[in-house]
């Protein structure tokens, strides 16, 4: 089976008259020591064959092992690993069993490492020349005033705009594409041969995720080397040569782009690509079929719900600012309004810092907005007394992203939802369980998950309690702020379908906010596109995707890495 | 063609983090408020708890003076009322207290008759020399100390842990005593009898520092081992660095931070620990001043500490606060 993929991988670089081999793996394997003394078996024997000027994507879940192999390639496994290869080999030169004195002048040098969001990859007491010269100065580059040179220099190669302006600035000062473009910067400034991006643009803005996609692709085309560890099929369509799929420590399946992404051999490739969403997949299931679902009204069969006369929640005018630096004040949100239909899913896309949270705390009045009112079912909402809100504060729930931090840390599920549950009605306790058990199986648990403590559960598990939570109280409305982000995208087909499956059942209305265009345009019914606290384009979400009419909505959509092969596979099987 | 001074503007306005001047002075201002604030509270409760403490304060100089411990007639109390203005209404009196003070006047000692200021002149000298060696004494304990135990591996962060513990644990007259035993009567290295020099500072600074750097690096430890398993320091070690190196240059900046706070209440600490310090080594300074002003109940001269004491307070936590912004640049422009 093994030799099989390599001569695959052979042939593929063959075909791609692709130079010398810079990089080898045969059978690696990496195991973790445990307290309990045994050892856990991570990566099983990955081999792959990276050559100059190629780009190798590996791609897998979260816990799939990809990240630990990518750092073994620069002997920064971890404590308690161990590695073992047949062979492991930087230009023919063996990587294992070498002292750290030897890792200190390969890595930074020959290989450049680069992690993903660099607001926590970069210092962030220090200004980012420091932290771009220092790369040099490890290596003893030059001296101090060549090093400064050379610093800005590379800041240029990477596409900043004002190199002398960004050395003295800290991460915590820079958006989210400088920084990221920095940290590059720092991982590139001596030329490695080899460059590893361990999930470079997962956490950032589609548009910064462009930007940071052509930077790798300008150093692909120097010639050289990129090793890329991703989650996202659709970043990894753009820029790799040869796709290899881990699931579980192992290769699964590996070969050329076009042919593990077009045809793919494994079904765990294929249920990877499945779940993408995106506009094709609107209005099917994301996940494979599994357990007892409600049946799937198709978005059309629900239109008359659309139709009642006054909408769920209709918000008009909103405004709101905050104190910023300087004594001034910041107004995140200018003038936004919205309706919401009972059924129906709203969705609102933005980038980070579009305001698009702050408008969901309004909805949800946590939060006052300066001037402009949100009403609910045509009763004053966001303008009305704290009592008054309470009487209808059940009737909205929210889902954030993370629901660990949402959750107490010494609450047990059963704990979790038996408080929201009497937040409704106060009933007998067996009811309560009843009842917490029937919400379990709601959202694909079962009542052994009742005295589980979410810190034990695996994020798709949270996610699904954080979902029973808010159905609790029978709402109707959620506000599902970044609900599936944090989530691998298998996973995240799973909740998304979930969430498509209770709208139906419960006939909630969802205000479904993401930076996912993809996921936005498969669960929305409407989109409001957010750009600098202003709604700059609103619409239903076919128009919208199809016929954008605003620049930042155009360039949006234009930054968006796509999944070309899945489209044409798909349009192949309808055929 | 757009001027010079408009591209600063702009370019400053994209970073959107040069604040102005105005802007920049603000935290400065309400810190300051903030300290007179503290030091007027100070004042304030020390003058209520000087009022209404038992004992009729004529009386109490009275006997202070004459050394005897008898109840006094009015005719005795009269005169003394009136020379320091007891028979005043408590309004006027602590208007005058007030004035007092911001002229630099602590009153006069009941016991010593000579003023307050002077004493206090006299003695802060090797008190104020204790202390603050002491803090920087426990610094260089604390800082190498856990750089070398921390983030290395569980065994030995355990064992920096414990060792950190148990200093922290330790009462300063025992250390003392103990170091006294030892060093001073045992080995004979130290002088035994009090004194200011450099040698008779030496076992009181380790007493006063030894429980101290214990605190000090149990929060430079938790917070090294914390920004050990941030991101930044893998991306430095991909970089070229060695695992030494990003302890140093990296993570420790990062661990002083709660350290430094933590100092800026040391400071308080040290101020009371010198009190015991002082009685054991028989060292001359504020503690054995105040030992004795509180046993002999002369009020004035015991304010007069208090309100120092709350002075030194105010002004260490000012200078932490600058420090703190000069290790944490994020801070700068927050108030």
């Amino acid at each position: 089976m093994m030799d099989t993929v390599i001569d695959h991988l052979n042939e593929a670089s063959i075909e791609s008259g692709i130079g010398e081999s810079v990089l080898q793996a045969q059978g690696l394997n990496i195991w973790f020591a445990q307290e309990s003394g045994e050892s856990r078996h991570v990566v099983k024997d990955v081999s792959f064959d990276l050559r100059a000027g190629q780009c190798i994507a590996i791609v897998g879940e979260s816990g799939s092992g990809k990240s630990v192999t990518a750092r073994a390639l620069v002997g920064l496994a971890g404590q308690g690993a161990t590695v073992a290869a047949d062979r492991l080999a930087l230009e023919g030169e063996t990587l294992l069993d070498r002292p750290e004195a030897w890792w200190g002048s390969v890595r930074g040098r020959k290989i450049g490492f680069i992690l993903q969001d660099a607001l926590v990859s970069l210092d962030p007491l220090r200004p980012v020349g420091k932290e771009i010269e220092e790369a040099l100065w490890l290596h003893k580059w030059g001296t101090r005033k060549t090093r400064l040179q050379k610093v800005r220099q590379t800041l240029w190669d990477v596409g900043v705009p004002e190199p002398d302006l960004l050395v003295k600035q800290r991460p915590g000062e820079l958006s989210g594409g400088l920084r990221q473009r920095a940290l590059i910067a720092s991982a590139i400034a001596l030329h490695p041969d080899i460059v590893i991006a361990d999930e470079p643009t997962t956490a950032l803005d589609v548009t910064v995720q462009a930007q940071v996609l052509s930077v790798l692709k300008e150093m692909l085309g120097r010639g050289t080397s990129v090793i890329l560890i991703s989650h996202d099929l659709a970043v990894v369509s753009q820029l790799a040569d040869i796709i290899l799929v881990m699931q579980g420590g192992a290769i699964v399946e590996a070969g050329p782009r076009g042919e593990v992404l077009g045809r793919p051999r494994h079904p765990y490739t294929q249920q990877l690509i499945d779940a993408v969403p995106s506009e094709h997949t609107k209005g099917t299931r994301l996940s494979p079929h599994g357990g007892a679902v409600a049946q799937t009204l198709f978005r059309a069969e629900r239109a008359d719900l659309a139709d009642s006369p006054v909408p769920l929640l209709d918000a008009r005018g909103i405004v709101k600012s905050f104190p910023g630096p300087g004594g001034l004040r910041r107004t995140v949100v200018k003038d936004v309004s919205f309706t919401l239909a009972r059924g129906e899913t709203l969705g609102i896309v933005g980038e980070s810092g579009s305001g698009k949270s702050t408008l969901a705390r309004i909805a949800l009045s946590l939060e006052r907005p300066d001037s402009g009112e949100v009403r609910f079912l045509g009763r004053p909402w966001s303008s009305a007394s704290i009592a008054d809100q309470r009487a209808i504060r059940r009737r909205i729930s929210v889902v954030y992203q993370d629901p660990l931090s949402s959750f107490d840390p010494r609450w047990r599920v059963s704990r979790i939802l038996s408080d929201a549950i009497c937040l409704q009605e106060v009933m007998p306790r067996g009811q309560v369980e009843d009842r917490a058990v029937h919400l379990l199986e709601a959202v694909g648990l079962s009542a052994a998950h009742l005295e589980q403590w979410p810190l034990r559960m695996s994020g798709g598990q949270r996610q699904r309690v954080a979902i029973a939570r808010a159905i609790a109280t029978h709402p109707e409305v959620v506000v599902l702020d970044e609900a599936v982000s944090a989530l691998d995208v298998s996973i995240q087909a799973q909740i998304l379908d979930l969430l498509s499956d209770l709208q139906v059942q419960l006939q909630i209305s969802y205000l479904f906010i993401s930076h996912d265009l993809g996921v936005i345009h498969h669960m929305s019914d409407r989109v409001l596109v957010m750009q600098n606290g202003r709604a700059v384009e609103q619409g239903t979400a076919d128009d919208v995707f199809r016929n954008p009419q605003h620049a930042y909505t155009q360039q949006l959509l234009a930054s968006l890495p796509r999944l070309e092969y899945a489209n044409l596979r798909k349009a192949a099987a309808w055929s | 063609m757009t001027s010079p001074l408009s591209l600063v503007g702009e370019a400053s306005e994209a970073t959107g983090l040069r604040p102005s001047f105005a802007a920049r002075l603000r935290p400065v201002l309400i810190r300051l408020a903030a300290a007179i604030f503290v030091l007027w509270g100070a004042v304030t409760v020390t003058f209520i708890a000087l009022s209404v403490l038992p004992g009729d304060r004529a009386t109490i100089i009275l006997n202070i003076t004459s050394g005897q411990a008898i109840a006094r007639t009015p005719a005795e109390l009269t005169p003394i009322n009136r020379a320091y203005g007891f028979d005043q209404p408590m309004v006027e009196q602590y208007a005058r207290y007030i004035g007092g003070l911001l002229h630099g006047d602590f009153g006069t000692s009941y016991e010593l008759q000579r003023p307050v200021a002077k004493i206090i002149g006299e003695q802060i000298g090797p008190t104020f020399t204790l202390a603050i060696s002491a803090l920087v004494l426990a610094w260089i304990f604390a800082v190498p100390w856990t750089l070398l135990t921390a983030g290395q591996g569980r065994r030995l962060g355990s064992f920096g842990s414990a060792a950190e513990t148990i200093t922290a644990g330790l009462p300063h007259y025992w250390v003392g005593i103990l170091l006294l035993i030892v060093f001073a009567i045992t080995l004979g290295w130290f002088p035994v009898i009090g004194g200011t020099s450099f040698m008779n500072t030496v076992l009181p600074t380790i007493t006063l520092a030894l429980p101290l750097a214990g605190f000090l690096g149990q929060s430079i430890r938790g917070e090294f081992d914390r920004t050990m398993r941030e991101p930044f320091v893998l991306s430095a070690r991909t970089r070229g660095m060695s695992a030494a190196g990003v302890r140093a240059r990296h993570v420790l900046r990062h661990a002083l931070i709660p350290a430094i706070t933590l100092s800026g209440w040391a400071i308080g600490s040290l101020l009371s620990g010198a009190v015991l310090v002082e009685t054991v080594f028989a060292r001359p300074g504020l503690g054995s001043v105040l030992v004795s002003a509180v046993s002999d109940k002369d009020f004035p001269l015991v304010s007069g500490i208090v309100i120092l004491n709350a002075f030194l307070y105010v002004v260490i936590n000012l200078v932490v606060d600058l420090i703190y912004r000069l290790v944490d640049p994020r801070l700068r422009g927050t108030a």
